[in-house]
């Protein structure tokens, strides 16, 4: 465990708590042919272990480059981060994390299961323990029946579950998810949060969400990062500490609406100078 | 989006196939050209006619003028019954061990063939995959293999038989040789393509597995590649073949294809010369099915969409 004096923003009661993700100082230009471009500039992050974060922000804040970061697919061009209490490359290294990407990503020419089983297969497990790992994964995305469908036979929504389910299927303990909805309507993506939100419940992960939806980052979210592009940087923290086990009438009530209200404060904040 | 491209090229060979609907359009262009075909060989012919019939000194109707542009034994332009009649006759009146056989001429060249497309196959795909690794390659060896296919042909068969001749090396090889120096060309180009063509989140997404660099390039690179790689073995093949008729050539007409060819315009036998140009028509022809074929297998066992 890290004993760590400068607990962070939410203080002594959160002191005891392992951080998954330890970002100080973090920063990172980008050469662009245009000129240097800041992504993010100084951002300081604690993410605890089972806390399910939301990166918001309109485009161009960095909230996908900062994810990038954390998974090791960038680098830094100043500060620094921890994942687990290790370099991001050495937690990419061990598969400590399990991506999300914005688009499902699955292999066409491997059936579902196959596709679940790619990491699997990688990591080098027992074909036995591979198949019974994506069978167990499909069934908690509800799709099992569909392992020898290929993902051109699949809707955008059961294609996204099936690559959620892979990255669930190595059983990492931090999940780190980019937009994962954000091709898909709103019907299906309110019914996803609501599975998405369940497994949280069921598995005890640690989450780290990027949205540009703010009731899908109030709905799912404990902790809130609001982001502001130009340069990139956090300019609010905002704790949502409802209950976990939340339906979708929880987006009618007052406090879902004061949240959501200072979400949207914080991002009209950040924008007011820049239009 | 990129699956949306990838079934698009996969749907491809399907829709090749001919459907009964066109079988009528497609049979009205073959009619033409054959009769096209009829057309020149009297005209192109008919001179040849007149002067044999002029020094015979014996008189001759039209008819007869029209008859002898289709029948004659050196026609400059043989009509295609001549070229089928000589075809079937070299191919089913000699044993196939005979050297008076198509069929032992074309099995010489394929053979040939095929060794070269093998050859040139693992060659080109081996050249795709250093250049895809090796940065420096790509800037420092593309230009060579692009400046290899200027050269015509033509000139550097020779020098490649008679070389390998010096060293003893005859036969087979030296044509197979020559044979994947032609074919390497079109794999290298596509495979490069089909290696690259994994869009950068799936690249990511390996990275994230932190698979290992052979397990990016059998899981990911060279399934990605499988529509790249048959479109130019299809290509290929037929370079192949080209290349093994040329390698005969310059061996002095011994067996193959191109010797017969070659011995058909010393003695002037035109129709010898044809019946082995639409031998080798009809070999390319059923190389490039095959490769479709298995394309087709290979293609729907990766689930490609129907």
């Amino acid at each position: 465990m890290r004993i760590d004096p400068s607990a962070g923003a939410d203080g002594p009661a959160s002191a005891g708590r392992r951080p998954v993700i330890d970002v100080r100082g973090l920063s990172l230009t980008f050469e662009t042919a245009d000129g240097p471009v800041e992504a993010l500039s100084n951002v300081d992050l604690r993410i605890e272990e089972g806390d399910f974060v939301s990166l918001i922000g309109p485009s161009g804040c960095g909230k996908t480059t900062l994810l990038r970061l954390i998974a090791d697919l960038e680098q830094p061009t100043a500060g620094g981060l921890m994942v687990n209490g290790v370099s991001p490359e050495r937690a990419r290294l061990d598969r400590q994390y399990g991506y999300v990407f914005q688009a499902p990503a699955l292999l066409p020419w491997r059936t579902v299961e196959k596709n679940l089983m790619l990491p699997l297969e990688i990591m080098g497990l027992p074909a036995a323990e591979q198949r019974e790992r994506a069978r167990r994964h499909l069934a908690l995305v509800n799709l099992a029946g569909f392992e020898r469908k290929f993902p051109w036979q699949l809707s955008g929504g059961m294609q996204q579950r099936a690559s959620i389910a892979r990255a669930l299927s190595f059983e990492p303990k931090l999940l780190l998810m980019d937009e994962p909805f954000g091709a898909l309507d709103e019907i299906v993506r309110d019914h996803l949060n609501e599975q998405l939100l369940e497994l949280w419940n069921k598995t005890a992960k640690t989450v780290v969400f990027v949205t540009h939806s703010i009731p899908e980052a109030v709905f799912l979210s404990n902790r809130i990062v609001v982001m502001s592009p130009r340069p990139g940087r956090i300019i609010d923290l905002i704790t949502c500490d409802f209950p976990r086990d939340r339906t979708l009438e929880f987006r009618d009530t007052p406090e879902f609406v004061e949240v959501a209200h200072r979400v949207r404060q914080g991002l009209r904040a950040g924008h007011s100078y820049d239009e | 989006m990129t699956n949306e491209a990838v079934r698009s090229v996969r749907a491809l060979p399907a829709k090749a196939r001919v459907r009964p609907a066109q079988a009528g359009p497609i049979g009205v262009i073959v009619l033409g050209l054959v009769a096209a075909w009829y057309l020149a060989a009297m005209v192109m012919n008919a001179a040849g006619v007149r002067d044999q019939f002029e020094r015979d000194e014996s008189a001759y109707t039209t008819a007869e003028l029209i008859a002898g542009t289709l029948s004659a034994e050196r026609p400059v332009l043989p009509a295609p019954h001549q070229i089928v009649a000589e075809l079937a006759n070299s191919v089913l009146s000699y044993p196939p061990n005979s050297n008076r056989s198509l069929i032992y001429h074309g099995w010489v060249t394929l053979s040939a063939t095929l060794a070269g497309f093998v050859m040139g196959g693992l060659l080109g795909i081996a050249l795709a995959v250093l250049i895809i690794y090796v940065r420096t390659l790509e800037k420092s060896l593309l230009p060579w293999i692009i400046s290899s296919q200027t050269i015509p042909i033509l000139a550097i068969a020779p020098i490649v038989i008679v070389v390998l001749g010096s060293i003893g090396i005859r036969g087979l090889l030296p044509k197979s040789i020559i044979s994947a120096y032609l074919c390497f060309f079109p794999i290298t180009i596509g495979m490069v393509k089909g290696l690259n063509s994994p869009d950068p989140l799936q690249r990511d997404l390996m990275r994230t597995y932190s698979a290992s660099a052979p397990q990016t390039f059998f899981k990911l690179r060279w399934p990605s590649s499988m529509p790249f790689l048959f479109t130019s073995l299809k290509v290929a093949i037929a370079a192949s073949l080209v290349g093994a008729i040329v390698g005969e050539l310059p061996t002095g007409a011994q067996a193959g294809l191109g010797a017969r060819l070659l011995a058909g315009s010393y003695y002037g036998q035109t129709v010898q010369i044809w019946a082995a140009l639409l031998a080798a028509a009809i070999l390319a022809a059923a190389l490039v099915a095959a490769i479709g074929a298995a394309e087709r297998l290979v293609l729907r066992r990766m689930g490609g969409a129907p």
